[in-house]
């Protein structure tokens, strides 16, 4: 079972449907069973039934989850991989040490992968869908593994399968969810 | 928080403002007329008729002109929203955009400027379930424009029901189409919705079609009791 963690500003919101159902929908398609939780309600017991996380993104002018980083802290001993999208990488980041900074990007972008990692695919650019009003300086026990001209696209945890994806992977980019789902679940996935 | 509903008259800008309407407080319909028939932002066929749409769902219309410029209309857009704004208070915008990253940028970019929401309660929406959403829901809808082969004038003034989907489901296996008319295959309008007060009946229209590309004009339509 893999767990979908809603970030937007309250439990079934408007938004929903345009940063959690996508993602709950490549799920699907990829063949797991998923269970959703807002980010304020997640339990001990999701985390301990599922075989990886995954942390959704939120609109532009929602950054409610960021005044509530203590919502997250069970990042911190997570033992099954997470992937953080957008806010989702911002909370990931924070809670290890990192900064979030104002940095508006929206639209498509050129991402260049400069630390390679099967999460790719053996790609080496593409193009992504960015809608952020902030970014990240990742803490020191991650690494960067992609950039775009204006900020840190991916990163993942030194030692962990922790990921976080700053582009929108649910648009143009579902193999990223895919890949990852796959690799770290030990399913092939696509 | 009060919120702007992007309207073409088209089905995904009124099933968007349904589901806003679930979830917060729709303000006003905000309507872009445009006098250019490829405006890559604004659906054309009977966009007048939203002003109709508007009076049966008893909410506020902003409508404002565009001469459908590439680009320039975006400074068309913003206007009709700060208008928005202005009169009715509106804290976001909702549209209707499914797959098109084109229209979903733009319209983030105004948003973001002008310090307001954007919601997209469609996007990436699995087409089926929308379809089936859609029907199930009390729409109707009908078929105002095709553009695209294999739609040929029988299409024109059809109603979107489970017949018709069924014959679409057909042809998007068949060819390059979208079940939805996401890619600009198939324009549509709403003649009632579960919000509807009244209902729209269309009295006059005419069909022009050639070459897989044709209108349906509504010429006279009046609200009826449901």
């Amino acid at each position: 079972m893999i767990l979908i963690v809603d970030l937007c500003w309250k439990e079934d919101s408007l938004s929903r449907y345009e940063f959690v159902s996508p993602i709950e929908e490549i799920v699907r398609r990829a063949g797991f069973p998923s269970r959703t939780r807002h980010f304020a309600s997640v339990q001990d017991a999701d985390l301990s039934g599922a075989a990886a996380v995954i942390l959704c993104g939120t609109a532009l002018m929602d950054n409610f989850f960021a005044e509530h980083l203590e919502r997250f802290e069970w990042v911190h001993e997570c033992t099954v991989p997470v992937l953080g999208i957008c806010a989702g990488m911002q909370a990931i980041a924070a809670v290890f040490g990192g900064r979030i900074e104002p940095n508006a990007e929206i639209g498509m972008t050129d991402v260049d992968v400069v630390g390679p990692d099967a999460i790719f695919s053996g790609r080496e650019r593409f193009s992504a869908y960015e809608l952020h009003s902030f970014a990240v300086t990742p803490p020191d026990s991650f690494e960067v593994l992609a950039v775009s001209e204006r900020c840190v696209q991916v990163i993942r945890h030194a030692s962990v399968p922790i990921y976080g994806v700053m582009f929108h992977p649910e648009v143009r980019n579902e193999w990223v969810v895919t890949q990852f789902l796959g690799q770290n679940t030990g399913t092939d996935a696509g | 928080m009060k919120l702007g509903v992007l309207c073409s008259g088209g089905k995904d800008s009124l099933f968007a403002c349904w589901r806003a309407m679930q979830k917060e407080e729709v303000a006003c319909l905000i309507t872009i007329v445009s006098a250019n028939p490829e405006s890559y932002m604004f659906h054309t066929p009977n966009v007048r008729l939203a002003a109709l749409q508007a009076e049966a769902a008893d909410l506020p219309l902003v409508e404002v002109e565009t001469a459908g410029e590439k680009e320039v209309e975006l400074e068309d857009l913003e206007r009709a929203i700060r208008i928005a704004r202005e009169r009715h208070g509106i804290e976001g915008v909702v549209t209707g955009a499914i797959l098109s990253v084109y229209q979903a940028t733009r319209v983030q970019r105004i948003c973001h400027d002008l310090g307001l929401w954007c919601f997209n309660p469609l996007w990436h929406a699995d087409q089926e379930e929308y379809i089936r959403s859609l029907i199930g829901e009390g729409f109707e809808v009908i078929v105002v424009g095709v553009y695209s082969a294999p739609f040929d004038e029988r299409w024109l003034g059809r109603r979107i029901d489970a017949a018709s989907v069924k014959e679409l489901k057909k042809m998007a296996a068949k060819y390059r189409i979208t079940l939805t008319g996401e890619g600009g295959e198939i324009e549509t309008f709403v003649t009632d919705a579960p919000f509807f007060r009244k209902r729209i009946e269309v009295r006059e229209a005419s069909a022009a079609y050639k070459n897989y590309n044709g209108t349906y004009r509504i010429g006279s339509a009046v609200l009826v009791p449901k």
